[in-house]
């Protein structure tokens, strides 16, 4: 039997998820108050809020399959804090750049974006990420309706793979990091292709599926 | 070669605060043992008294008068890929490198071939301490202050032949001591190279240590260049090997990345790294960013080696 929880549980569950996903940010301010961040403090920060950034997209892809193999449907309802948080921390790694990094010197940030194909790339993702946070809300599902609304979460794949490149693209020679991140990213993508082609060879027969409608589906891309 | 001295490199005799500083930046950071005496007043005569080999040595007038980097800093933030490519690994890992015995061969062509032994080298010529500015290729850089004495003496006493246009400085590559080179991010050896010209600059230095003491395994032990005017990673470690040839040494970032790592990789504001601009660097230790130098701010030294060079040709 798979875990079902009663929405107490659930209730419990998202609170110490919540609680979880501060860590890495509860971990780095520690860090930073006993003045262990190193010689280069606010490179160990951008590192560690970029990290954690990709880090928390692919937990968020991860809810999906695992929901499935573990026929545990209930996981949906962690996604969207999951995604959030992603959000979050692409946040905070943006401020720091911005902030810490360049210290709010656009001309520089311009030319940074622009000329720099690593920045290019990470703020596409970055700004790609905030339409998704601002239609997060369950009143922003509804006034899009839930075709659209999945439509437009599609764009997260987009946003993955672009925080790939974005790694792979600022490493000097030691790709192996980035590397295992592609691979994470190809198998969680390929799973959906499976899901679908399955799906398609199931619907090809007649009888009607018990899933299809996005409500109890779960909406949202995949 | 003439030394013009540029405005902000001036004679260490008449900066008693900046060394005063270093000095106590240097305490701060020597352990709890130096602190002790300073803090009992022994002071720094005391601390110099430890066995620091080149505590005593000569202030050289090619040192700039900028803070020094806290020796922490400079022992615990490192890129030298043979013992990892993370930059806090060579503190953690190079603790298996073996820094004596050791012999380094110079060969190839020069009359006078010989292979050193690291002590007897280190008597050829006296130690000074020279306060160096260092500008890694990443954007960020350190001052430091190295103990050693200009290549040229040892490029001399070889007595390299007409042919020997270029040096080339050859890392020890060893799986046992060095973890790192078990994995082909670099084609090792690590190999550097310098045009004859450069080696026998005053300014390019043959070091043995910093801080006074011997140079720590991190930073490159028992023997490496510096060579201020160039991105750090030209600046080889741990070399066994300096032979003089007569073409272009072929140098490991040269090969791994040749649009991105060129084989002069003189420190230059106006040329950009494919991936990243050059015009400023982090120096460690401040919050800001301050703009790069041409040539690390050796320009009045070292510019005319490349007169009539296009230098974004030869990047
Ligand atoms: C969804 C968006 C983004 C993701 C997933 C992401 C991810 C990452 C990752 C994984 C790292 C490397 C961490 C490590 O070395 O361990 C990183 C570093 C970095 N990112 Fe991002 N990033 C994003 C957006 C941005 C944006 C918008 C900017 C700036 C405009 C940016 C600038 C940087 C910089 C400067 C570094 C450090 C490079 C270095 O230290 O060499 N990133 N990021």
């Amino acid at each position: 039997m798979t875990f079902q929880p009663t929405p107490t549980q659930i209730a419990r569950i998202k609170a110490a998820v919540f609680v979880a996903c501060l860590m890495p940010l509860a971990l780095l301010a520690l860090r930073a108050w006993r003045d262990q961040l190193g010689a280069n403090p606010i490179e160990y920060i951008t590192r560690a809020t970029g990290w954690w950034t990709l880090t928390f997209l692919m937990i968020t892809l991860t809810v999906t399959p695992a929901r499935r193999l573990l026929s545990m449907p209930w996981l949906l309802r962690l996604r969207r804090m999951l995604g959030l948080f992603a959000f979050f921390y692409a946040s905070l790694h943006f401020t720091t750049y911005i902030w810490l990094d360049q210290f709010f010197d656009f001309s520089d940030i311009v030319k940074d974006v622009v000329k720099r194909p690593f920045i290019t790339v990470g703020f596409t993702a970055f700004v790609l990420l905030i339409p998704l946070a601002a239609t997060s809300t369950n009143a922003m599902v509804k006034r899009l309706g839930a075709r659209r609304w999945q439509w437009l979460h599609r764009a997260v794949y987009v946003i993955g793979t672009l925080g790939v490149i974005h790694f792979l693209w600022l490493v000097k020679k030691d790709i192996r990091e980035p590397l295992v991140y592609a691979l994470v990213l190809a198998v969680l993508l390929g799973a959906r292709l499976v899901f679908r082609w399955r799906e398609r060879a199931r619907t090809k027969a007649p009888t009607v599926r018990a899933n299809s409608h996005p409500a109890r589906a779960g909406i949202g891309p995949s | 070669m003439l030394i013009r001295r540029s405005t902000d490199i001036i004679p260490s005799e008449i900066t008693p605060r900046a060394l005063f500083e270093d000095r106590r930046a240097f305490l701060r950071d020597a352990g709890l043992f130096a602190a002790g005496l300073a803090v009992t007043g022994l002071g720094a005569r005391a601390v110099q008294a430890q066995g620091k080999p080149f505590a005593g040595a000569r202030k050289s007038p090619l040192s700039v008068a900028e803070a020094a980097t806290p020796f922490k800093d400079v022992t615990t933030y490192n890129n030298f890929y043979e013992f990892g490519t993370g930059k806090d690994d060579p503190a953690e890992r190079a603790g298996t490198l073996k820094p004596r015995p050791w012999t380094i061969s110079v060969e190839g062509e020069c009359a006078k071939p010989k292979r050193w032994d690291i002590d007897e080298l280190m008597k050829l010529a006296a130690v000074e301490e020279r306060i160096y500015r260092l500008r890694c290729v990443e954007g960020w850089s350190m001052v430091i202050p190295w103990n050693g004495f200009p290549l040229s003496e040892l490029v001399k006493r070889a007595e390299p032949n007409s042919k020997a246009k270029y040096v080339e400085f050859v890392t020890l590559s060893d799986e046992k001591q060095m973890p790192g080179v078990r994995l082909p991010v670099l084609d090792w050896p690590y190999v550097e190279g310098l045009r004859m010209d450069e080696a026998m600059h005053p300014l390019a230095l043959l070091t043995f240590g910093l801080y006074g003491d011997l140079l720590p395994n991190q930073n490159g032990a028992p023997v490496r260049i510096v060579v201020p005017w160039k991105y750090g990673f030209k600046s080889a470690k741990s070399i066994v090997r300096i032979r003089f040839t007569e073409t272009e040494p072929k140098t490991a970032w040269n090969k791994a990345i040749p649009s991105e790592y060129g084989f002069y990789s003189n420190v230059n504001p106006q040329v950009d790294h494919p991936r990243w601009s050059q015009a400023k660097e982090r120096r460690i230790g401040e919050f800001g960013k301050r703009a790069t130098l041409m040539f690390n701010g050796y320009g009045e030294q070292v510019a005319s080696l490349y007169a009539g060079m296009d230098l974004k040709k030869y990047y």
